[in-house]
């Protein structure tokens, strides 16, 4: 008898955990189905840790005014794009994520993403946010924060921004620190850190056109690609750059006072602490201007929500507020996209600064060709530095395998 | 308590243990039942089959009296289906598939997608403050234009002036002939509202209004048509039809394709890519060659010496064994992946420990240069993976026999003699199965390969992203696109885990029938 039991023991958790594979679908199912009481339907919202807080807040204000139900889902923010894709097909998806324009071109060429009409709202939006999240004339994300780098001068080391690469590092040694200047870079290569000393040679890595967009035309070869190539290699036997400066490195050492420039972005201030900093342009190494990056992060409506009238009023008419953006800038330090929420954030000098900078930065590409660009331009460029690659050669191996990748 | 005539298998009758029984079964199937609904409100059908199949199953065997064997199979039965034959059943379908960038969803899917990304706003047209009418079941717009007309229309009726509306706020609150619709009733009926296209006029080149919020409405046009009779799409502006293809896309007669794909059934390419396209092919050879040489070297380094310490500890002579027992156990302790991260800082090559304390500020490339790198790897996994080799080779000493022992004694064998043919062979009788499971995980050992070097340094020669300390699963984290760096390819990515399930399973089948042999000693 006792065998029996065991054995109807163990069945009984065999199907305890069926039955839990078979529930897991259960909730997921409730969510996309609208229940016929109208008050009581749900928008599911994917934010990561940095964006929570903000996003709760408005969706509070949302819930008061529609009397809608807001599930804000915490998630990682490296698991949002793949678990986005991978779950929109299948129903199981959220109906708003948060996200990064870059992950544009992925989205839509897997038709995970719905557009979005800002209609006249969308030009309370700074220009190249909204540029930033549109793909052959439509848009298809409410923008809400620019983000990019710019030098971080500690103003007690060096009292003035630097003109030029080289006055900088003159600057740096004069200053007496262990670094004349940190730039991150580790092992893997670090090409958004580097790309406005790329650009400052002319060597965007896509053929821009006239709106702003890229083509996808591969234009970080040629003269210009070279010669980046070549001061990558002389500036690494220098030891300026060096590949074993990675990020944690690079901030620690900045925080101890050890360098007077870092090159970084918003997301370092904090570690910062008390240093009295000042943000300036990126000093051109090439002679042309430093250009770094813009990455805009917004929303992102599901192309399979069935809340998709919720989720558009939820955004349109609550997210794109003066007062959601600032709660987002609260949380994330990164400048809110909405021009009149960035005017406010601007009164800090700090926030200013970057802004400044970011004005003449250049959209990240957003083609889906980009990723395969990423996987070899930053080995590339560690190589170069660290002496192992013949700076030439090594570039243009670089745009060959981009190209065969790219087909 | 048994009684002769139930002989031990299904218990009839009124007895405790059939009630006992009754009741665990009972629970059984109402979880099963739970489970069946769920799957049906999900309309996931394949999952619905196999749980009432499952059900039938059990509730047959642990009810027949003639389903002995079988109640001591099923739940082990059960587990074996539902976490290994399903698992690799499914990663051999989409093995076979081309699921990856571009062909994410089902067609329907596609279809939808690319016929919202080719609707344009007419450039120019006004937003009009919208709200949404309903005549009888079909729904419809009013919107106010911009000299304050207020019209409405249906799918099938295109907008017109309806006369004695009464406006609020720029808003139609009551419209003759239609009844307006509470924020309620629209949200019932929301996926209605976002498909719905009021043609503006008779011609529908003028376009169609259309609302995301259904607050505003903007006009759009569509660039882009779908005929499901001929199943092919029309591009409006230029003409040119596209009929779907094999691949899962829509290509026109030129070869052009839409963006938007779908998965289908591609046979076998996957696997001719992994093996003939020359772009992974050389990569894959050294990579294997790696794979093998990594898990081979880890689990013979490791064995040995775990069990060089688990003899020494075994001495009676050794004071104060517990406490070195506890501290050579300490690595296991740590969970892999975090030890794995911190022997990457230790062997950073300017600010690593390694180099700054041990070898008093040389810089020696320890995961930047090739072989140094795989030395790296060989030695991390040395230092997690011994502390469990030496606790079974000292659980499996602590039961070796004393008596046999002690015969070879007599019997005049050396130590070495004695050690060589009585303890190795017993030692090796309860290791074996485990060293060969040590084969399979560390051929698959990701996490540590991932953390320590991420695959590199990368090669020199080879067009692809990989390393020279990528084993075969990090190359399927590459390939497939996980790590952001190449387009997805769940297909390719699929058709590689099965070439290794495949030699994992060979090498571990020939591996145990082998360990037969040394059964036969004991």
């Amino acid at each position: 008898m006792r065998r029996s039991i065991l054995t109807a023991a163990a069945l009984t958790a065999t199907l305890a955990l069926a039955a839990c594979a078979g529930g897991a679908d259960q909730p997921a199912g409730e969510e996309s189905s609208a229940p016929p009481d109208g008050t009581g339907a749900t928008l599911t919202v994917w934010v990561d840790e940095t964006r929570q807080a903000a996003v709760e807040e408005a969706a509070a204000g949302f819930e008061e005014s529609t009397g809608a139900e807001v599930d804000v889902v915490l998630k990682n923010f490296e698991d949002i794009r793949p678990d986005f894709l991978a779950q929109v097909p299948t129903g199981k998806g959220p109906d708003i994520t948060v996200g990064a324009h870059d992950w544009l071109g992925e989205l839509t060429s897997n038709g995970v993403v719905a557009p979005i009409e800002l209609g006249d709202t969308a030009d309370a939006f700074e220009p190249v946010s909204v540029t930033a999240f549109t793909q052959d004339d439509q848009v298809y994300g409410l923008p809400y924060a620019v983000e990019n780098i710019a030098l971080i001068r500690n103003t007690e080391l060096a009292p003035e921004a630097p003109a030029t690469w080289d006055d900088a590092i003159a600057a740096g040694e004069d200053a007496g620190t262990k670094y004349p200047l940190l730039i991150q870079t580790s092992t893997e290569g670090d090409p958004y850190t580097y790309y406005p000393l790329q650009t400052s040679f002319g060597a965007p890595v896509f053929e821009q056109n006239e709106d702003g967009t890229y083509a996808p035309e591969l234009a970080l070869g040629g003269e210009g690609g070279t010669k980046f190539a070549q001061w990558l290699a002389e500036q690494g036997e220098a030891g300026v750059l060096s590949t074993d400066v990675t990020y944690d490195i690079a901030v620690a050492a900045f925080a101890k006072g050890e360098s007077p420039y870092i090159v970084g972005g918003p997301w370092m201030l904090e570690q910062f602490g008390d240093l009295d900093l000042a943000i300036d342009p990126i000093p051109s190494a090439g002679g042309e201007p430093a250009q770094p990056f813009v990455g805009v992060a917004g929303f992102y409506v599901s192309a399979q929500s069935e809340n998709a009238l919720l989720a558009n009023d939820f955004l349109v008419n609550h997210m794109a507020t003066s007062e959601a953006q600032l709660a987002l800038y609260e949380a994330g330090d990164r400048p809110p996209a909405l021009i009149e929420a960035a005017d406010t954030a601007s009164e800090d000098p700090i926030t200013a600064g970057f802004r400044e900078v970011g004005a003449e930065a250049v959209p990240m590409p957003s083609l889906p060709e980009m990723g395969a660009v990423w996987a070899y331009w930053g080995v590339t460029e560690a190589a170069i530095i660290s002496g192992k690659t013949d700076p030439a050669k090594g570039w243009d191996k670089m745009v060959d395998d981009i190209q065969g990748e790219i087909g | 308590m048994s009684l002769p005539a139930t002989r031990g298998s299904g218990r009839t009758g009124w007895s405790p243990g059939f009630l006992v029984k009754l009741a665990l079964i009972a629970l059984v199937d109402a979880l099963g039942v739970y489970a069946v609904l769920a799957a049906w409100s999900a309309e996931s059908w394949g999952l619905l089959a196999a749980m009432v199949a499952l059900l039938l199953a059990a509730n047959w065997a642990y009810f027949s009296k003639r389903a002995l064997p079988w109640k001591y199979i099923l739940p082990g039965l059960a587990f074996l289906l539902v976490y290994q034959v399903y698992v690799v059943a499914y990663t051999g379908y989409v093995a076979f598939t081309n699921y990856g960038d571009g062909h994410n969803s089902t067609k329907e899917q596609a279809i939808e997608a690319l016929l919202v990304q080719n609707e344009r706003r007419v450039e120019g047209s006004p937003s009009s403050p919208l709200t949404v009418v309903a005549q009888g079941d079909t729904l419809g717009f009013a919107v106010v234009s911009p000299e304050g007309v207020v019209e409405a229309g249906t799918a099938d009726e295109p907008l017109a002036a309806v006369d004695g509306a009464s406006v609020e706020a720029d808003r139609v609150t009551a419209l003759p002939g239609y009844e307006v619709l509470e924020y309620a009733a629209v949200l019932e009926r929301q996926q209605e509202v976002t498909d719905l296209r009021v043609p503006v006029s008779e011609d529908p080149n003028d376009g169609s209004i259309r609302t995301q919020d259904a607050r505003t409405g903007y006009v759009f046009t569509s660039t882009l048509t779908y005929d499901a009779a001929s199943d092919t799409m029309t591009d409006t502006t230029t003409g040119v039809t596209y009929t779907p293809n094999d691949d899962g896309q829509f290509e026109a007669a030129d070869g052009s394709t839409l963006p938007v794909g779908w998965r289908v059934l591609v046979g076998l390419d996957n696997f001719v890519t992994a093996f003939g396209d020359e772009r992974y092919a050389g990569p894959f050879g050294k990579i294997l060659l790696w794979t093998f040489a990594f898990a081979v070297i880890s689990v013979a380094s490791t064995f040995l010496l775990g069990l060089f310490l688990a003899i020494a500890f075994n001495d009676a002579r050794l004071r104060g064994r517990r406490v070195y027992r506890t501290l050579v156990i300490l690595p296991y302790a740590i969970p892999g992946f975090l030890a794995a991260l911190l022997w990457s800082g230790l062997l950073n090559r300017s600010y690593g420990f390694v180099n700054q304390v041990l070898f008093g500020g040389a810089e020696i490339p320890w995961l930047t240069d090739p072989l140094l790198a795989k030395l790296a790897v060989l030695g991390v996994n040395l230092w997690l993976g011994f502390p469990y080799m030496f606790l079974i080779c000292t659980g499996a000493l602590q039961s070796l026999p004393g008596d046999v022992l002690e015969a070879a004694k007599i019997d005049g064998a050396g130590r070495w003699r004695t050690w060589r043919s009585i303890t190795l062979p017993l030692l090796l009788v309860a290791t074996a199965p485990l060293l060969i499971s040590s084969f399979a995980f560390n051929f698959n050992n990701f996490t540590l390969i991932y953390m320590l070097t991420g695959g590199g340094p990368r090669f020199d020669d080879a067009s692809v992203p990989l390393g020279h300390t990528d084993i075969l699963i990090s190359m399927v984290y590459s390939v497939s696109g996980l790590d952001g760096t190449a387009a997805k390819d769940y297909g390719l990515a699929s058709a590689l885990s099965i070439v290794i399930f495949l030699v994992v399973a060979t090498i571990s089948a020939v591996a145990f029938r082998r360990t037969r042999s040394l059964e036969e000693i004991a």
